[in-house]
């Protein structure tokens, strides 16, 4: 597919035949790349024009990030060409793409935050005297004036950390401006900003851009994208879409063209008829939950024998909802009961005790690579099985069982974690909480990375955790797991419940639409 | 499932192994090469008297060394092991009648009471260097470090630049006594190797241990109560440096002030060059045993064959360098080979 793709509504018209005749300040041809045998990008053709701010969506592992990558030269080997202001180049590294003016502001900020904001801002290169030593005064002025040139008036002294996070994106911002960048992409600037301080960002990025300079913006909020974009290029499964004026695009077109709808494949997941049961007795329950950092008044109910999928962007607090669930994290506000206990965990390990189990999103955070499989399945259900001395042939038992019923291959109890493939590492994660039930079973991105067979492996062995009677609650970032999982859905954003859906048909630009 | 899993072939067997037990194979090896080497410059080496006169000397650096293997074993480290012990050594003399002519003031007690006292102490201090680490969250190594001084200072404090020569009957009997021409402060080294090895192998307590040492995030993604641990391993350490330095003052006739200065030096050489990892989670008494005898046969050894004394504190010190290159190495083949 290319940018010629047919539009939605009078594209024909649009304006961008009369910016065609400029040279892009950026140009992909024909670009592949492929990690270990899997296509990230397929022959994707795209440019930028001087002077725009160009949105970039797709769905998780549409390929956009992979891109961007390329771009800022952080992958440097891959299939195609890349012409920067018609010139080809071929970046070796970041650094390369930063001497060509190509700059990249990523999600998770690289701020020091005990530094003065003029000191961030000169990270690596700060002005020296004649001496040798640093120029203090002449860089507090020109970071002055390189923040003021942003429209901020910021004292270049203060402590970068004391600042909001939206100014504080602005200065990182304005130090990969200052080191001479011509094109800059934004990696989810928005998803850690409130309103006011999205339009402050919306403000600048404009003179930015009337300025002359050029502007990637990735994001999964598509309301952003369009407020901020002139156009917009949509991934999907490693290829481009579309890519169109955002003047003719709404937030339900860019929605069909991110999933395809309409097309052949309908994948598994890709809608759900939701069915939840309210007569089912409750287990637990979280009211009005903050932890004063990214929750705020988080409200979720789990019923015996039914999975609750939350859903939301990364960084929208799913990942801190179930540390909190699970003691890890401390509730500053609100109540959690379990069977109508009102319960506040002083650890992991007390959360344990009351019948809840957690998997993490990593399973680095979960599992001893080192160790043998067997250790890996029984370290959370030690307590059962010694009596001063540890039962370790019933330790080896345990896992046999787990290893058959899970089909976990290579079929070994006592081979080190590690070598086993990702798949099955995430099963073993499983086989741990599954000896002695939980009552609550917390799953964090429970099919992330894994390969088709392995996650249908993962979906079959929760649901019949489900049937069994467990509560079970899925967050994920990944509208298949939860469309695939859950029987009621409730929807994050910035750490907030937005949406709930209990009962009918939903599909995943349902799921977009509300985060 | 798919193919690629149950293709996935092992690396090739002996390679595996060889890298897999380095960190086992590499002290013993050690440990070999030098009986063989004393054994052949001196003829005294391998008589029975010298035999144990090494494991006598070893005993009390021993008895340290498990308390150190368990910290050591979570990822964390103990350096007050030695002012711990030495401190506990002179607080029993503290509550023991002394001789006229030694100007302490001291608070006599009876045997038992001081016993039990003393091993409070012990513990009581633990207790601090674990509420530090764990509530407070001060890196062990700090921690640590401050509790060596305060150790220190109560040392100077009740001992006052004097010498005690008096401790209960029953400490002098296991620091200093015999049984079968055996020191009893071999056989109580060897029972708390034995009694700590059980605990480690064989009991849920160990195997936190390890799981805390070998990951310490997915320890408590699995419910296990790391802050628990780690300062249980904190007060284990702080009793055993205690019992060393009761049954050490013993063993020297003495309490005094830096009666113990090479022995933090020693303890921490011994669980390091017998292979236990640095970075926790991997090793055990087995290797701290191991260590233990590598260094009790360099220093006797050393002596044995009439080196430059003062050269010997620089053999020890490049030991100690290559057990850590081995000691991080084996770490790393260990990852790569868990990778493969």
């Amino acid at each position: 597919m290319t940018g010629s793709s047919t539009l939605l509504t009078g594209g024909a018209k649009a304006p961008s035949v009369s910016m065609s005749d400029m040279t892009p300040i950026l140009e992909m041809r024909h670009v592949s790349k492929s990690f270990g045998g899997v296509k990230a990008l397929r022959d994707v053709d795209f440019s930028i024009l001087h002077g725009e701010i160009h949105g970039l969506v797709g769905e998780n592992g549409a390929g956009k990030s992979t891109m961007m990558k390329i771009i800022a030269g952080v992958h440097a080997g891959f299939e195609g060409e890349m012409l920067v202001s018609g010139q080809p180049v071929h970046f070796r590294s970041a650094r390369d793409a930063l001497a060509a003016g190509i700059g990249m502001v990523h999600q998770e900020l690289s701020v020091i935050p005990d530094l003065s904001v003029a000191e961030n801002v000169f990270l690596g290169h700060q002005p020296v005297t004649s001496a040798g030593v640093v120029d203090w005064r002449r860089m507090n002025e020109m970071a002055r004036e390189q923040i003021a040139s942003l429209g901020l008036t910021i004292d270049p002294t203060t402590r970068m950390g004391s600042l909001p996070v939206g100014l504080q994106q602005l200065v990182e911002l304005s130090r990969v401006l200052f080191s001479g960048a011509k094109l800059i992409i934004l990696d989810e600037p928005t998803s850690a900003l409130s309103p006011p301080e999205i339009e402050r960002l919306f403000t600048v990025l404009r003179r930015l851009r009337d300025d002359g300079r050029s502007i990637v913006f990735i994001s999964h909020f598509l309301d952003d994208v369009l407020a901020i974009a002139d156009r917009v290029t949509v991934f999907r499964n490693g290829e481009k879409v579309i890519t169109e004026h955002a003047a003719n695009l709404t937030k339900d077109s860019v929605i069909s063209h991110m999933i395809g709808r309409g097309s052949a494949n309908m994948h598994m997941g890709e809608s759900a008829d939701l069915a939840a049961d309210d007569s089912k007795p409750i287990v637990l329950s979280v009211q009005k939950a903050s932890d004063g950092l990214m929750l705020h008044d988080v409200s979720l109910t789990l019923r015996k024998g039914e999975i609750a999928g939350v859903y939301g962007f990364m960084g929208c607090g799913l990942i801190e909802l179930a540390r909190t669930l699970f003691g890890k994290n401390t509730l500053k506000s609100g109540t959690l009961t379990i069977d109508g206990k009102s319960i506040k965990f002083a650890s992991t390990s007390a959360a344990r005790q009351a019948g809840i189990a957690y998997v993490p999103e990593n399973r680095k955070m979960m599992l001893f690579r080192t160790e043998p499989v067997f250790k890996n399945v029984s370290i959370a259900i030690l307590d059962r099985i010694h009596c001063i001395f540890l039962k370790t042939g019933r330790e080896r038992d345990i896992s046999e069982t787990h290893i058959k019923d899970l089909q976990i291959r290579p079929p070994k109890t006592d081979i080190a974690l590690g070598n086993l493939s990702g798949g099955n590492q995430q099963k073993v994660a499983l086989a741990k909480w599954l000896t002695h039930l939980p009552q609550v079973l917390i799953l964090s991105e429970p099919t992330r990375g894994m390969d088709v067979g392995a996650k249908e492996d993962v979906i079959r062995i929760v649901k019949a955790l489900r049937d069994r009677g467990v509560a079970i609650v899925v967050l994920s970032t990944e509208p298949e797991t939860i469309l695939t999982l859950a029987d009621r859905v409730t929807v994050m954003k910035k750490g907030m419940v937005v949406k709930e859906f209990t009962k009918g048909h939903i599909d995943k630009s349902d799921l977009l639409a509300a985060a | 499932m798919t193919i690629a899993d149950s293709t996935k072939s092992p690396k090739s067997g002996m390679k595996q192994f060889l890298s897999d037990q380095m960190r086992n194979i590499a002290p013993i090896f050690t440990l070999i090469i030098l009986v063989l080497f004393f054994a052949v410059q001196s003829p005294v080496f391998f008589s029975v008297d010298n035999l144990l006169n090494i494991l006598s000397n070893a005993s009390i650096t021993g008895i340290i060394a498990v308390g150190l293997t368990f910290v050591i074993l979570t990822g964390e480290i103990d350096l007050s092991v030695a002012a711990l012990a030495n401190a506990i050594g002179i607080t029993m003399a503290f509550f023991t009648i002394q001789p006229d002519y030694v100007n302490i003031a001291t608070i006599p007690l009876p045997g038992v009471i001081c016993i039990i006292l003393t091993i409070a102490s012990a513990i009581a201090l633990g207790a601090v260097t674990a509420f530090g680490v764990t509530k407070i969250g001060i890196p062990s190594f700090i921690m640590t470090l401050a509790m060596m001084q305060i150790a220190n200072g109560v040392s100077a404090l009740l001992v006052r630049g004097q010498i005690a020569y008096i401790f209960p009957d029953f400490i002098t009997l296991l620091g200093a006594g015999k049984i079968f021409g055996l020191r009893w402060s071999i056989i109580v080294c060897a029972l708390l190797l034995l009694f700590a090895h059980l605990v480690l192998t064989y009991t849920r307590f160990g195997r936190y241990v390890f799981m805390v040492g070998g990951n310490r995030e997915a320890a408590e993604y699995s419910g296990v109560n790391v802050k628990m641990i780690i300062g249980a391993v904190m007060v284990i350490s702080a009793a055993c440096s205690g019992l060393a330095g009761m049954l050490g003052v013993a063993y020297f006739g003495s309490a005094q002030q830096n009666g113990f200065d090479d022995f933090l030096l020693t303890a921490i050489s011994a669980v390091v060059v017998g292979g236990t990892s640095l970075f926790g989670g991997r090793g055990g008494i087995g290797n701290t045993i191991i260590g233990l005898l590598v260094l009790g046969v360099l220093n006797n050894g050393l002596d044995l064959i009439q080196i430059d004394s003062f050269l010997k504190i620089l053999i020890r010190g490049l030991i100690l360098l290559a057990a850590l290159v081995i000691n991080v190495y084996a770490q790393k083949l260990k990852e790569g080979g868990a990778e493969a």
